[in-house]
Formats: C-alpha cells, sequence, structure tokens
C-alpha cells in the first residue's frame, strides 16, 4: 500500500510540475523553447565535468569490490549493521556523503550500476544521496566566501543532520520497499 | 580528507587483492570500471539536458517567487532577528526555493549572497552569527522536494521507476533538516562563548 502510494505520488510529481511550469511561463509571456534551449545547453558541461569523480571513484569502488576488500570490510561490520538493518553496501556512501559531493555521487553511481537501481539497496542509496547535501563543502565555501574563522557548532548540526538522513533513509526504505 | 579516503580506498583494494592472489582481476577492473564510468556520464547527458532546460524557463518565468512566498513565513520563524524586509532575507529565500526545486547550481549563488548580507548584520567579523549557523544547518540537511541529479542517474543506469524514491527522500530529508534546525536552536547558546559583544 504504502509503495502503491509513493510510487503513484512519484508518477504524479514530474508530470504535474511540468505543467505548471510550463503553462505559468506561457502566461508570463516568457519564450518557452528559446529559454528553454538556452538552458539545456549547461546539461551537456555539468555531466561532462563529471566524468573525472566518476571514473576515480568507480575505479576505486571496482577495486574493493573485485579483491574482496569490500566484502571483508562489510563483514567486519556486520553484527553492527544487523541490528539497524543496514544494507553494508551502502557504508560506503554514507562516510563519502558529507564529505565530497561528486564523490558521493561516484558511489552512488557505482552501487546502482552494480547492485541495480530497482534493487533494495539501490534504492537506499538512490533516497541517501538525495536527501542530504555536502555538508563539508557548503561550510568551507559559504564561511569561507565571508571570512568567518570561527564556526562554532554548525559542523556539528551538519554531520548530525548528515547521520539522522542516513538513518531515515534506511528506516522509510525499509517500511516502503519491504 | 577526500584524497585520504581514496588513497585508503586503492591502497586497501590492491593490498587485498595482491595478498588473495586475485591481482589479474585489478587491472580487468580498472579499464572496465572506467568505461562504466563514461558510460554513465553520458546516458546523464541526455536528462540533465532536459532539467536544464526546464529550470531556466522557471527561472525566467519568475515562478520562484511563488515558493518564495509560501516559505516567507516559515523564514521569519526560522530568522526572528532579521528585518523582514532586509536583503539577507531575500537571498535566503531564493537560495531555499532553489533547493526545494532542486536546482543546486542556482542555489549557490543565492547562499553566498546571503552570507555576505549576514555578515553585513554580523558584530563579529571572525565569528559565525546564529543567524548564519541556522542558514548552514537548513543548507547542509538540504530541504528538497525533487531530488534531481539522483533520479538522473537512476534513469542512467536503467531503472525501470527513476522518480520512485522522491517520495522516501522528502522523508528523510524532512528529518535531517528537523534534527538540525532542533539543534541549532539547543547548542547556540552553548557555542556563543568567546563570541564578541554579546558577553554582557
Amino acid at each position: 500500500m504504502l509503495q502503491f502510494i509513493s510510487q503513484t505520488m512519484a508518477a504524479w510529481v514530474i508530470p504535474t510540475f511540468l505543467f505548471i511550469a510550463l503553462v505559468y511561463a506561457f502566461l508570463k509571456r516568457v519564450d518557452v523553447f528559446d529559454t528553454f534551449v538556452e538552458g539545456a545547453k549547461e546539461g551537456f558541461d555539468t555531466s561532462v565535468k563529471l566524468i573525472p569523480f566518476l571514473v576515480g571513484m568507480l575505479v576505486a569502488i571496482g577495486i574493493l569490490r573485485a579483491s574482496g576488500a569490500l566484502d571483508l570490510f562489510i563483514l567486519i561490520l556486520t553484527p553492527v549493521l544487523e541490528v539497524f538493518n543496514i544494507p553494508g553496501e551502502v557504508v560506503p556512501l554514507a562516510i563519502m556523503r558529507p564529505l565530497s559531493g561528486s564523490g558521493a555521487l561516484g558511489i552512488a553511481a557505482e552501487i546502482l550500476n552494480s547492485q541495480g537501481p530497482d534493487s533494495f539497496v539501490g534504492r537506499v542509496a538512490s533516497t541517501m544521496q538525495g536527501s542530504t547535501d555536502t555538508t563539508l563543502f557548503i561550510l568551507t565555501v559559504y564561511f569561507g566566501s565571508v571570512g568567518i574563522r570561527r564556526t562554532r557548532h554548525a559542523l556539528a548540526v551538519g554531520l548530525l543532520a548528515d547521520f539522522t538522513g542516513f538513518i531515515a533513509a534506511i528506516t522509510i526504505c525499509n517500511i516502503v520497499f519491504r | 580528507m577526500v584524497n585520504l579516503i581514496w588513497f585508503c580506498m586503492m591502497f586497501a583494494g590492491l593490498m587485498v587483492a595482491a595478498l588473495t592472489g586475485r591481482v589479474e582481476t585489478v587491472t580487468e577492473t580498472v579499464f572496465s570500471s572506467a568505461e562504466k564510468a563514461v558510460g554513465i556520464a553520458i546516458s546523464l547527458v541526455s536528462i540533465l539536458t532536459f532539467w536544464l532546460g526546464m529550470m531556466k524557463i522557471i527561472e525566467k518565468s519568475g515562478m520562484i517567487n511563488i515558493i518564495v512566498a509560501i516559505l516567507r513565513p516559515f523564514a521569519n520563524f526560522l530568522y526572528p532577528n532579521i528585518p523582514k524586509n532586509h536583503r539577507a532575507m531575500n537571498a535566503i529565500l531564493m537560495n531555499m526555493s532553489a533547493n526545494l526545486l532542486g536546482m543546486g547550481s542556482a542555489a549557490t549563488p543565492f547562499g553566498l549572497k546571503a552570507m555576505q548580507e549576514l555578515q553585513e548584520l554580523n558584530s563579529d567579523k571572525e565569528t559565525a552569527s546564529d543567524e548564519m549557523c541556522t542558514f548552514l544547518a537548513v543548507n547542509t540537511s538540504s530541504l528538497t522536494l525533487i531530488p534531481t541529479t539522483v533520479i538522473a542517474l537512476r534513469a542512467a543506469t536503467g531503472s525501470l521507476n527513476p522518480t520512485e524514491i522522491v517520495g522516501t527522500t522528502i522523508v528523510a530529508t524532512f528529518c535531517s533538516t528537523a534534527v538540525a534546525i532542533t539543534f541549532d536552536r539547543l547548542l547556540r547558546r552553548f557555542s556563543r562563548n568567546g563570541r564578541k559583544g554579546r558577553n554582557g
């Protein structure tokens, strides 16, 4: 039932959004197609810029997986992971997520590619990747841009939010997709 | 930090491969994984191209202002000490709206603008103000409605239903944002020590 609601909602989100966005822009007399093309050009650059990050991360995890090191790592963590129902495959993603956006995207891509995007692990990884942002990057760039040196409790709160997002992603996926 | 983790991943992989006698698979994996990575990036081109085109339409039509209007009461609650029509508030609202729509690249410039404005209201220029900490808490926990890149990535890796994780993502992101806001409020008074101008 929950999975049905979630899927129906998901199926409607994008088409509804596209419809409203287009009609609104048309009524505001925006040249919709010209504007679309102008923005779409950035899509190519963005994707191509990701290639170095994806190659670096997919190769590193690929070697971890092929050598058996990843299995070993998961095996060591199993007792802890089982208590919380955490699939071991997502642990590297959880570690990388607060540190590097492109790095985490690379790991998520590897998980989706090797385990399948529609597998349980694939869904958990997708939810984790989408639900929090790169704490360290935001802190460095935002505080750095205005010369703040004492960041007080911001890092602790950011990391706590990441951890909560991680646990929440696993919990909600266990409820919806199991 | 990322450098260290990447090094550890490569190091551990190569060591275990050598010890378990799987060295020949390493070379194979390097080539096949690199090829897969480029394949994924190329598949991403199609979806990101479409999506960024739509985002431009939303930006130009001013639809973002509707979301800004909806968020305003919420922002007034989060930042009670910022004057209501101050430039800082407007930048914060634009940043939140862009994040909600999954427009990550548009959110960053608004975010930087918001930080500049908040710095002008800040009494101690080297220490983060309460408002800055709240702003960062909301940003790092990333309140989002449409996780654009993940949907694109799922489609690129052959998902039958790339958007099925939208619902679960919204739940998870609400949890992390709620925790971020709560702990920001709880911790701010304890981290005020050493902050100039408020120790009166």
